[in-house]
This record gives C-alpha cells, sequence and structure tokens, in this order.
C-alpha cells in the first residue's frame, strides 16, 4: 500500500520539479542533513529506531526486516519531504538566482554550487565515521571509475590493469609521506616537520600518479604497437605482476603491507582531488584531442585518414588513466592508513569493472552513478554477507541485458546546461 | 614540378600482384578520373597514395617530397584528403564532431589546454567548429551537424564524409566511388557539390568512378587500370574511343 502510493508520490514530483534548478536540489538536500543532524536522532527514536540509520536505512533493514515501515518513514521525513518541499517552494526564486549567477560568471556558479554540494556531504558525513568512511571510499571509486572509463568507454579498449595502477600510486604516495614525515620502523625516523606534510600531500600524489603512468607505458608499449586485442592479456598479467612485486619487496613491508600513512585526506582533500579530476577528465573527453578516442575506437582507419596520431592517441589516455587511477591509489591508502598487496587483485579489478559498465561507458554521468552505486549498494548489501555477491552480479546481468552500454551510456557532461536556470527548459536534474 | 607525382608503383598482396607498373603526375586544380572494373586495384591504389599500404616498388612525391614511409595521418596532414569507398565513420560521433576531427593535425592548444580548458583551446574549438559548420553549409547538411551520424540516409552520409575530408585543407582529394549506391538525384547532387568543391576551393580531385556518365562530365584526364595495369589514358573523349578501353571496361558496361 505504502509503496504504491509512495511510487506515484514519486512520478507526481518527477514531473512537477522538472524546473527546480540544481541550485534548489543543493539547498533541499543541504536543508535535510541539517535537519538530521539537529533532530534525526529523536525522530529516529520516535518512529522507534534503535538510531539514525547510516544509510538509508538499508543497513537496518536488511538485519531487522521488521524495522523496514520505520526505516522508511524515517527516510521520508528527513529527506524525501524537506527536500522536495524546499526544491518546490524555491524554485523560482533560485531560478532567478541561478540565471543571473550563470550570467555574471561561470566559475562563481560553480564555485557556488560545489560549496553547496561540499556542505551537504560535509553535513551528512558528519553524523558518524563510518559514514564519512564509506563517502570518502566513494568518492575515490568515482575517479577510479572515471578514468578506467577513458580507456574502455571512450577508447573502447579492455583494460583489466587498473588495480595494479592504483596499487603504483598507493604504495608511491604512502612511500614519500611515511619516509617524510613519519616515525616509522620501516624507514626509520621522520625527515621533515609533520607541520608541512599536508602542503606536501598533493606532490606526494601526483608523484604516485605518475609513477603509475609510467608503469602504464609498460603495458602501452606492446600492447599498442600493433592492431589488435592484446591489451586485455597483457594488462591483466602487469596487474599480477604489480601485486607479486609488491609482495616481494620487503622493504615496503610485503605481503603484510604499509601502515601509519599520516591522516592528510580528510573530506575537503577527497573531494577536491574527486571534483579536480572529474573536472579535467571532463575537458579532456570533450576537446577534439579527446574526441579522437572516440575516432580510434569507431574506426581507426579512417581516424588515421583524417590526420589523427592513433598511436599517440592511445599512449596519451592510457597514460592519462593510468595517473588519475593513481591519484585513487595514493588517495585510497591514506583514507584508510593502511595498505597491501592483496587489496590490488582480481576482486578490484571486478568491482571497478562493474562500476564502468554498470554506470555507463563514455559517460561522466555514468561514471558517477556507476561508482556511487556499486559501492553504496556493496555498503548496505553488506549484512547479506555472502549473498551480496550473488545480488550484484545479478543485477550488472540484467543492467547488461537491457543496456548493454550500461545505465547512463554516451551522455556529455555539460556543466553549463547543469547550471543553467530551468525555467524554460524541459529538462530535469 | 608536378602536385602529386607517382613513379612506378607496383604492388603485391602474397603472389597477388594487384598494381603494376603504375605512374601519375597531377596538378593543382586538375580533376583526375580512375575507371576499372570490379577488382582491377582502384581503390588499392588509393589505400597506397595513402599510407594504409606501403608499396612493394615505386615512388610518390607531393610536391616534391618523398611519401613512402610516412604513417597515414602523416601523409594525411601533408594534405591528402580521401572519403573511402565503403563509409567510413564514426558511428557514435556527430556530423559536427566528424568534421571537426579532421583538423587534429592542426590544433596547437595541446593536452594543456584540452585538460584545462584555457582560452587557447576555446577560441581554437570556436574556430574549428565555425569551418566545420561553413563546410556543412556548402555541403547543404547544416541541419544535420547535432545529430548521431548512424541514424542519417545514405546520400548525407556521404557528404558527412566529403565534408570531414574537406576540413583538413586538403591539396588533393581522393573520392572512392563517391555516388556508389545513389539514386539519380542524389547522384546530381554530387556531381554539384564536387563541381563546386573544385572551383571553390580550387584543390585537385582524383576520383574513382564506376559511373561513365559521372567520369566523363567531370574529368579531364582519365585512366583505365585493368588487372592493377592501365592500359590507356587521355582525355575523356580518347578514352571513349579507345578500342582497349570498350572492351575492357565499356564493353562490360553494356552487358550488365
Ligand atoms: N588487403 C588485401 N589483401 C589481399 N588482397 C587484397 C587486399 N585488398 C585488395 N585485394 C585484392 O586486390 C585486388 C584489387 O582490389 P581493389 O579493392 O583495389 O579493387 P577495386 O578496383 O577497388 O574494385 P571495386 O571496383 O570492386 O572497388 C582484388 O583482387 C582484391 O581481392
Ligand atoms: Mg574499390
Amino acid at each position: 500500500m505504502q509503496a504504491t502510493s509512495d511510487k506515484r508520490w514519486f512520478k507526481r514530483l518527477g514531473r512537477s520539479f522538472s524546473q527546480v534548478p540544481l541550485l534548489g536540489w543543493l539547498l533541499g538536500a543541504l536543508v535535510a542533513v541539517a535537519l538530521e543532524q539537529i533532530g534525526g536522532l529523536s525522530l529516529a527514536w520516535a518512529v522507534g529506531l534503535p538510531k539514525i540509520p547510516v544509510l538509508f536505512g538499508f543497513l537496518m533493514a536488511l538485519k531487522k526486516p521488521l524495522l523496514v515501515p520505520s526505516a522508511l518513514l524515517y527516510v521520508v521525513l528527513i529527506y524525501v519531504l524537506p527536500i522536495g518541499v524546499i526544491a518546490r517552494v524555491s524554485a523560482s526564486p533560485l531560478n532567478r538566482l541561478a540565471g543571473k549567477l550563470f550570467s555574471s560568471s561561470l566559475v562563481i556558479s560553480v564555485v557556488i554550487h560545489l560549496g553547496l554540494l561540499y556542505a551537504t556531504l560535509h553535513v551528512w558525513a558528519g553524523i558518524s565515521d563510518y559514514r564519512l568512511l564509506v563517502l570518502k571510499l566513494a568518492l575515490i571509486a568515482i575517479l577510479l571509475t572515471l578514468s578506467l572509463n577513458v580507456v574502455n568507454g571512450y577508447m573502447g579498449e579492455f583494460s583489466c590493469s587498473h588495480p595494479g595502477f592504483m596499487a603504483l600510486g598507493a604504495y608511491g604516495a604512502s612511500i614519500c609521506t611515511v619516509v617524510l614525515f613519519v616515525d616509522d620502523k620501516l624507514f626509520g625516523s621522520a625527515l621533515l616537520p609533520a607541520a608541512i606534510g599536508p602542503f606536501f600531500f598533493p606532490l606526494a600524489l601526483i608523484l604516485g600518479g605518475l609513477l603509475a603512468a609510467v608503469g602504464a607505458l609498460a603495458v602501452a608499449i606492446p600492447s599498442f604497437r600493433t592492431r589488435g586485442d592484446y591489451l586485455a592479456i597483457i594488462s591483466l598479467a602487469f596487474m599480477f605482476i604489480v601485486k607479486s612485486m609488491i609482495e616481494n619487496l620487503e622493504i615496503v613491508g610485503g605481503p603484510r603491507g604499509l601502515s601509519s600513512q599520516p591522516d592528510w585526506a580528510n573530506l575537503p582533500t577527497v573531494f577536491l582531488w574527486t571534483v579536480a579530476g572529474i573536472w579535467i577528465i571532463n575537458n579532456f573527453v570533450r576537446s577534439t584531442i579527446g574526441k579522437a578516442l572516440n575516432a580510434v575506437r569507431d574506426n581507426e582507419m579512417a581516424a588515421d585518414a583524417m590526420t589523427v596520431n592513433t598511436r599517440r592517441t592511445k599512449f596519451i589516455a592510457f597514460c592519462f588513466a593510468a595517473f588519475w587511477a593513481g591519484i585513487a591509489g595514493g588517495l585510497f591508502a591514506h583514507v584508510l592508513r593502511y595498505v597491501n598487496p592483496s587489496t590490488f587483485g582480481i576482486q578490484k579489478l571486478a568491482e571497478v569493472l562493474a562500476m564502468v559498465y554498470f554506470g555507463g561507458l563514455n559517460s561522466v554521468y555514468g561514471s558517477i552513478v556507476g561508482a556511487l552505486g556499486i559501492s553504496l549498494l556493496g555498503e548496505a548489501l553488506r549484512p547479506l554477507e555472502i549473498f551480496k555477491w550473488i545480488i550484484i552480479p545479478l543485477l550488472l546481468i540484467l543492467v547488461m541485458i537491457y543496456r548493454p552500454t550500461g545505465l547512463i551510456a554516451f551522455r556529455e557532461f555539460d556543466v553549463v546546461k547543469l547550471l543553467q536556470s530551468k525555467q524554460h527548459s524541459e529538462k530535469g536534474v | 614540378m608536378p602536385l602529386l607525382q607517382i613513379q612506378k608503383m607496383t604492388h603485391y598482396f602474397g603472389g597477388l600482384r594487384a598494381v603494376y607498373d603504375y605512374n601519375l603526375a597531377m596538378e593543382t586544380g586538375q580533376v583526375c578520373g580512375l575507371i576499372g572494373p570490379n577488382g582491377a586495384g582502384k581503390t588499392t591504389i588509393f589505400n597506397l597514395i595513402t599510407g594504409i599500404y606501403r608499396a612493394t616498388e615505386g615512388k610518390i612525391f607531393l610536391e616534391g617530397s618523398e611519401l613512402n614511409g610516412l604513417a597515414p595521418h602523416e601523409i594525411a596532414a601533408r594534405g591528402l584528403g580521401r572519403t573511402f569507398q565503403n563509409l567510413l565513420l564514426w558511428r557514435h560521433m556527430t556530423v559536427l564532431e566528424h568534421v571537426k576531427m579532421a583538423r587534429y593535425s592542426k590544433i596547437s592548444y595541446g593536452l594543456f589546454g584540452a585538460f584545462f580548458g584555457t582560452a587557447q583551446r576555446h577560441r581554437e574549438e570556436a574556430a574549428i567548429e565555425a569551418k566545420a559548420l561553413g563546410l556543412l553549409g556548402m555541403m547543404g547538411i547544416k541541419h544535420c551537424a547535432d545529430q548521431v551520424v548512424v541514424n542519417l540516409p545514405y546520400g548525407v552520409q556521404r557528404r558527412v564524409e566529403m565534408a570531414r575530408a574537406l576540413a583538413m585543407d586538403p591539396k588533393i582529394l581522393f573520392l572512392d566511388e563517391p555516388t556508389a549506391g545513389m539514386n539519380p538525384e542524389e547522384l546530381a547532387q554530387m556531381m554539384e557539390i564536387i563541381r563546386q568543391v573544385r572551383d571553390e576551393l580550387g584543390l585537385a580531385i582524383f576520383l574513382i568512378e564506376h559511373r561513365m556518365k559521372v567520369v566523363m562530365e567531370l574529368c579531364e584526364h582519365i585512366q583505365t587500370l585493368v588487372f592493377g595495369e592501365v592500359i590507356a589514358e587521355g582525355t575523356p573523349n580518347e578514352i571513349q574511343n579507345n578500342p582497349k578501353v570498350i572492351e575492357a571496361y565499356l564493353g562490360k558496361e553494356a552487358v550488365e
């Protein structure tokens, strides 16, 4: 009963809310998470929940199915209702504001939107450490998924080496920070004062990214020498080689892993790196130089005949993707403050491939949706233990059957369209 | 010095002699035609000139500099634009993106511009877009600019290929059967476009054709290829009256 009326309500919502600007949704979300911060716990008790549901009630509902109605009620009262009401009420003034912001300066408009988004995430994650961790890992997953999409989606090759690049980035950045700033039994005492550390952190990440990009050359040189499908095999081999190399490298801890990374990957840092990654990758794939990846994928001979240096294009795209996978790896290591080589194996590969193909090829939106979807689903289904590994693949198979290129494939991520006032356009958010 | 000069070009596919002792000298503004029955080696000659295959023997010069051994994209960037007999388009890209792509080698904003969206990049992309739209206007398909190319009718797809080849500012345009599979109306439009390209852009055109009417009307100089060898060349009149051609080519056409 409740579910069907809920659905109808959502449908009506979708229709009448198509004119709400992004600004309205963000404001609504911010108010919702602020409400949760203030009165979430009381409300949770009032509807009969032991505590604030951390992931929209999923975990609770799966552990104690009897609590499903309460969890649903909580989600509606805390998230759906406030967001809906505020988005609706503020639509027309915010449309005017969005239009004005947009026409005065795109940069300011972007900064305000990002500020609202960050504030929302910050408050939401402030409820529990678990939420904070899930959020950081999901943001890193976006970076990783998008970078793999550059190769597997935009360029249409099949690469399996992303966990390897991630490992190179993770170890590269970790070694930098641990050697220089931490008193550690593996590498001895710190060489530099910890105070300058946070400023050095971006450099360490970039160094890790560059290390991954150099590793990418080792895959690219033999794979792209001739036409043909060598990349899948060579990149898979590369992933295993990196993993066993680290396992046998006692100086970085071998199979026991590397720990005591400094705690510098806080939410703003991870958020900013993810935003920067999305921005740069999106810039790239929308330029004519980046569109050359699509030309190479769709017909290499035609690309050659139209002056595209196809070999160079492939090298650049592959190393570029590896660089961002390396950045993601560096962030990952500093979020968990511990890495070991077995993290970067076949399971990680399956996870990131699932994110890319679930979300959609050749699409920034797709990568965001895929990464968030699979990471949140993975967390939400955790109580099901082993069944999680049945449900997620099943879901993936369903997506592959009904949308072979993924949920939101081949869609351009156009910031201008996203930030515009929605008064005159038909499109929803 | 001729614009394009080919000397004694021979090519073998394994044991098959596809092209034998082929020579050509072409000047700017000239329209040359290459005719011959199916499998004569016409497309192979295009592929040899544009670097897709490496000629077994022979030399190719563009404005006196040798093209042998260059990669296809380098040869293209020197000024050899082409279309393909069996339409090689990029199925997920829009018409406008097709035409813009052909400016690839002339882009100067570099990777930095691509990554960070610099002002120079926006200027250059805007200029490329204006040029591409101009060419689409010339082909009469500007209204399709934002459509994905697979959804378009065949005649339009041919014109997209042509606009794309022209966007690289070629010195010579190679057209491999530009009217293949077209109905009479589309055929007339395509011939008009080819004439317009020749008159307005002042480049050389090298044309492979099966329909005698098209070659005879458009070309100043015609070569007839049979089993990889040029058996006759000259003006349309000379070709039309050459008994070897009538036997090898027109005779076959009459039978069809
Ligand atoms: N890549 C290749 N490998 C081997 N043989 C080839 C190859 N390309 C073409 N050939 C052969 O070379 C000969 C010439 O082919 P080509 O495509 O140049 O003919 P064409 O004159 O363009 O014919 P059509 O009018 O049918 O297009 C044919 O016998 C063909 O089978
Ligand atoms: Mg042919």
